[in-house]
């Protein structure tokens, strides 16, 4: 029989309005086929939360949206391409992969 | 007896205003989508229960929001609630999904406009600006998008689909955006000719469809704009809103970037009714319920200065189709008022004594109910208020 890959545990943490919108707490965790890269923890989240479809990526580009970065252990995936693998300890679900939005700061 | 339900979008959320046909003791309830730029939401005329909004942030992008509840419940059209895992497949909706038409067939010039340097722009989807449910099925409604598109649903907000033909008509390319971007603002649908559409673009100006939305024409004869190289263009006029009456869908007014324009040949040509006003520049205009020649602006000092003159917020309201128009104060503050009304901000009910509403930047909500006699404010600290719309309910 043909092997199964092992699913990978993924913790998430979203911004408030992607929580909110997606009606789920600080974390979550998605199930992510190997390998673990930026893209297919993207596709994980919006296949498990189909509300969130073009609020990360633009829907026909797929490119990241411009006030929106991705950080895993403290370092910066959001210029990477998306078949970037994370690193292990995203992969074995120790870190958490972070979704985060641009600081308002106010108009003024 | 009747009441009101006022549909507000502001900049931090929508907000749903009832009231009974007194209008005088008013529920708040909000904020819906705490927090988002809701551009524009309105009720189906066929469904008062269906409304659509726009749910639009600069983080996010777009949702697009529907309520078969009359506001109570909201939903993305299609789209599975939070708890449960979506079914096996791939999706079929996807209301927040507006892509332009690139087919061979239709789309492929369509590439570019102009920038505001005069160089060519990538058409780029960035928000919906207004959401015009059909006059006969709650299921199709329209959109105006920035940048300028119109595009339609027909299965209640799941799917878009651009109506090229606007963008292809042969002046796309030429369309530049004014400050607040190309945004296509206003769609009038002919209550006697389903297939009659009217839409405006900031700041490519009029158009008129006869056919459903496949061919369209300019209709910007008359409109002068002494901004533009040429004033008299036949596109490029910075439209700011417009409005007819369903009793007579060929009479058209229209607050442009400066001038009050009217129209009786369905916009193929246009003759300025500004008269007597303080200043005609202006984003608002609307019509009364009851009486086709009866018409309100709300006049900004200028495209510099976007406040009431004197810091006297008044509306403005001609008896006549314009030219000769008398203030409208009681009510209103009339000193130190340094507010806007944007474009989409203002409202009519359909009760015997026709309800007049607006809405400010400063985050007041009035309403008049007398046809602009006197005034009130239903709220006065929302956050700046982007759209009023109203349904009247039995």
């Amino acid at each position: 029989m043909p092997r199964v890959p092992a699913m990978s545990q993924i913790r998430v943490q979203l911004p408030f309005h992607l929580r909110n919108l997606a009606q789920v707490g600080n974390e979550i965790t998605l199930e992510v086929p190997p390998p673990v890269t930026v893209g297919s923890v993207l596709d994980a989240l919006e296949a498990r939360y189909p509300m969130l479809r073009g609020t990360i990526r633009d829907h026909g580009t797929l490119k990241r949206r411009a006030f929106l970065r991705f950080f895993a252990c403290q370092e910066d995936f959001s210029l990477e391409p998306m078949e970037t693998p994370l690193p292990a300890a995203v992969a074995d679900g120790r870190e958490p992969f972070l979704v985060i939005g641009a600081i308002a700061g106010g108009k003024l | 007896m009747s009441s009101v339900r006022v549909l507000v979008g502001t900049h931090k959320g929508a907000f749903l205003l009832t009231a009974d046909g007194k209008r005088n003791n008013w529920t708040v309830e909000g904020p819906h989508f705490a927090g988002w730029d809701i551009y524009h939401l309105k009720g189906s005329s066929v469904d008062p229960n269906r409304l659509y909004a726009s749910q639009t942030s600069g983080w996010f992008g777009q949702l697009l929001q529907r309520s078969d509840d009359g506001g109570k419940t909201w939903h993305q059209p299609g789209v599975p609630a939070g708890q449960e895992p979506p079914q096996a497949g791939p999706p079929t909706a996807a209301p927040n999904r507006f892509l332009y038409d690139t087919s061979a067939e239709t789309g492929k010039p369509l590439t570019t406009h102009q920038w505001y340097d005069g160089t060519q722009h990538p058409w780029e989807f960035k928000r919906v600006w207004h959401l015009e449910p059909c006059l006969r099925d709650p299921n199709t409604v329209y959109a105006g998008v920035e940048d300028a598109a119109l595009f339609r649903s027909t299965d209640g907000g799941e799917t878009w689909h651009e109506l090229s033909g606007l963008r292809g008509h042969g002046s796309g390319s030429s369309w530049m955006p004014g400050a607040g971007g190309l945004g296509l603002h206003t769609i009038l649908l002919d209550p006697k000719d389903p297939n009659r559409i009217y839409i405006a673009i900031s700041a490519a100006g009029a158009f008129r469809t006869n056919d459903g939305g496949k061919t369209w024409k300019p209709i910007n004869k008359g409109l002068k704009s002494n901004f533009m190289p040429n004033p008299d263009a036949e596109t490029g006029h910075c439209v700011h809103h417009m409005t007819l009456h369903p009793s007579k869908p060929d009479t058209l007014f229209m607050q442009k970037h400066w001038d009050v324009m009217r129209t009786d040949n369905a916009g193929d040509s246009w003759h300025e009714v500004s008269g007597n006003l303080p200043t005609d520049f202006g984003f608002v205009i609307d019509v009364h319920a009851h009486q086709p020649e009866t018409i309100y602006v709300v006049p900004i000092k200028s495209d510099s200065l976007h406040y009431p003159p004197d810091g006297a917020l008044r509306v403005y309201r001609s008896k006549v189709g314009g030219n000769e128009w008398e203030p409208l104060t009681r009510g209103l503050p009339q000193k130190d008022c340094f507010v806007n009304v944007y474009r989409d901000a203002m409202a009519v009910d359909t009760l015997d004594d026709c309800g007049i509403y607006f809405g400010t930047t400063g985050g007041q909500v009035y309403v008049s109910p007398n046809g602009g006699d006197t005034w009130q404010p239903i709220v006065e600290n929302l956050p700046a208020v982007l759209s009023v719309e109203v349904q009247t309910l039995a």
